[in-house]
């Protein structure tokens, strides 16, 4: 603890003189990097438009009010599309990310030199490119549609199922395995009795996690034409029908805090 | 004597210990999977049609074209490295009052209620959306993309913030407070020093979270790699696009290796 004497009181500081400059230091480097990107980004900046947004946000909020609460005769279906998007996208990507993550854990991978960073790229590729990307590609290749959505969410998740799973593999308890090996059970004997049922809470878990995680993404994946919701968002945007765009928000904001609150439950119950 | 087979045999116990609810879930989801497919429109010949572009798209990644769109591939990840930093910063700046503000152990309840329902919104809705909206309120480039992204970053620090000062140990707060520090200086000596090392680890974590996500806002109009990425896809440049694919790749893990390490160095 820094602590000066002079004239006879003593005074206590936070840091010495050398952390004192080292922290004043950062904070001088941190603010510069932070203005000159500021100036950047400010010179593409129309300053009217941003001047001009309170009063455009307020215009904005009047207009969003009250909802058209009729227009949800049609969202029904789009709700459902969401839903579904997320579902059949996730249930894609832990069918496929449980393999994946066999043969990326160190203690189960075939050939650690070969398979196992085939698998590692496998995995940081799906989880780089986020679901509105992959559904941009996909829109490209294999046309709009919920399809497309479904592909998005389901190679985006990939990634993030089978990084949790294969970590969760590396942590098991190896006496259960040996326990099992020591009666002469084969490979997938071993694997079906002393490691799977070690990460199924597990897997479960991460399956619900991405799940409550995939509603909220492929509520935006219509922007670009991959089904759901946000396909009437941006075409009620386009239409300038604000009150149809505030029930939507709202339709979001709902379906997101429900699916939130059942995966809580889900994984409360599971582990 | 005992007559009765000796021969036992062992199965394995269902993950799923009560057969309703097993079955239940089977049953379930059988039926909701029919209804899927029932009511899913899917064009296949659509489909069909795109697997030869599909093919066009995974050759155009040997090699891809990184040097026709040199210019416009430099200036779109640099546009989006800006946007991540400042919005970082200011979303974390921002982050700071509210969380303070959504600590229950810290302010008054009308103030509490209020902040966490401005978490609560921010953190509900997707960047994208509120990126949408911004283009609409400040036209469209980068500064759109800066505040959607702030926006994000506000919730997710906020609430860690909030979380990590219920959770601090209350003595250190308390010994401060009777030295009869004020409140500024309280939180500066008792508070600050006991969240800010997990609060540097998550603030790099987001830094990490917002290049990602800034790679994507200018899908919408709000500057960015994501929107030479859409140029290239709406031109049919594939091999462009590959490249700009492989750039983003290249740099988030980069991005993700480099702050996982300064978090374990902070730690």
């Amino acid at each position: 603890m820094p602590v000066t004497e002079t004239a006879g009181t003593r005074l206590w500081k936070r840091r010495d003189r050398k952390a004192q400059l080292t922290v004043w230091a950062i904070q001088l480097g941190c603010l510069m990097v932070f203005s000159y990107c500021w100036s950047l980004v400010s010179e593409k900046t129309i300053w009217e438009f941003v001047y001009d947004a309170p009063t455009q946000a307020g215009d904005m909020a009047s207009r969003m009010v009250p909802p058209a609460w009729d227009y949800m005769d049609k969202l029904w279906l789009a709700v459902w599309d969401t839903i579904n998007i997320a579902t059949l996208g996730t249930l894609m990507a832990v069918v496929l990310a449980f393999p994946i993550a066999f043969l990326a854990a160190r203690n189960t991978t075939p050939s650690k030199v070969f398979i196992r960073p085939i698998a590692l790229f496998i995995i940081v590729s799906s989880r780089s490119i986020n679901s509105l990307l992959w559904a941009l590609m996909l829109v490209t290749i294999i046309g709009p549609g919920v399809l497309a959505g479904v592909l998005a969410i389901g190679f985006r998740s990939i990634g993030f199922c089978a990084k949790l799973l294969y970590e969760a593999i590396e942590e098991i308890d190896v006496s259960q395995v040996e326990a099992v090996t020591a009666t002469g059970a084969t490979g997938p004997q071993i694997l079906h009795y002393g490691i799977v049922p070690q990460i199924l809470p597990a897997f479960a878990g991460i399956s619900v996690f991405r799940w409550d995680i995939n509603i909220r993404e492929s509520t935006v994946l219509g922007l670009v034409g991959a089904g759901g919701i946000g396909l009437q968002l941006s075409a009620s945007i386009n239409n300038v029908a604000w009150t149809q765009v505030s029930l939507i928000l709202l339709v979001v904001l709902g379906t997101v805090i429900v699916s939130e609150w059942v995966s809580a439950k889900v994984r409360h119950a599971i582990i | 004597m005992n007559t009765v087979t000796t021969h036992r045999s062992w199965k394995k116990q269902p993950f799923i210990k009560s057969p309703l609810l097993r079955w239940g879930l089977v049953v379930g989801g059988a039926f909701y999977l029919a209804l899927v497919f029932g009511t899913m429109d899917v064009n296949w010949g659509r489909v069909a049609d795109g697997i030869p572009r599909g093919q066009r798209f995974l050759s155009s990644f040997f090699p891809p074209d990184f040097t026709s769109r040199a210019t416009d591939i430099f200036d779109g990840i640099l546009e989006s490295m800006w946007i991540t930093i400042i919005s970082t910063v200011v979303g974390i700046l921002l982050s700071i009052p509210v969380g303070l503000g959504a600590a229950r152990n810290l302010s008054p309840r009308p103030v509490y209620l209020f902040s966490r329902a401005v978490l609560a919104v921010s953190r509900t809705f997707p960047e994208i959306i509120i990126a949408l909206f911004a283009v609409k309120l400040f036209g469209f480039g980068p500064f759109a993309g800066f505040i959607a992204l702030s926006v994000g970053t506000i919730g997710f620090y906020g609430k860690l913030l909030a979380e990590d000062i219920e959770d601090m140990d209350t003595s250190q707060a308390e010994a401060v407070k009777a030295t009869g520090a004020s409140w500024f200086q309280w939180l500066n000596y008792a508070v600050q020093p006991q969240v800010m090392p997990r609060m540097i680890g998550l603030g790099m974590y987001r830094l990490d979270i917002n290049f990602r996500e800034s790679a994507v806002v200018g899908i919408v109009g709000g500057g960015g790699i994501g929107a030479t990425l859409l140029t290239s896809f709406d031109r049919y440049e594939f091999d462009s696009a590959a490249a700009i694919l492989l750039v983003i790749i290249f740099i988030v893990m980069g991005v993700e290796y480099s702050s996982s390490y300064i978090r374990k160095w902070v730690q």
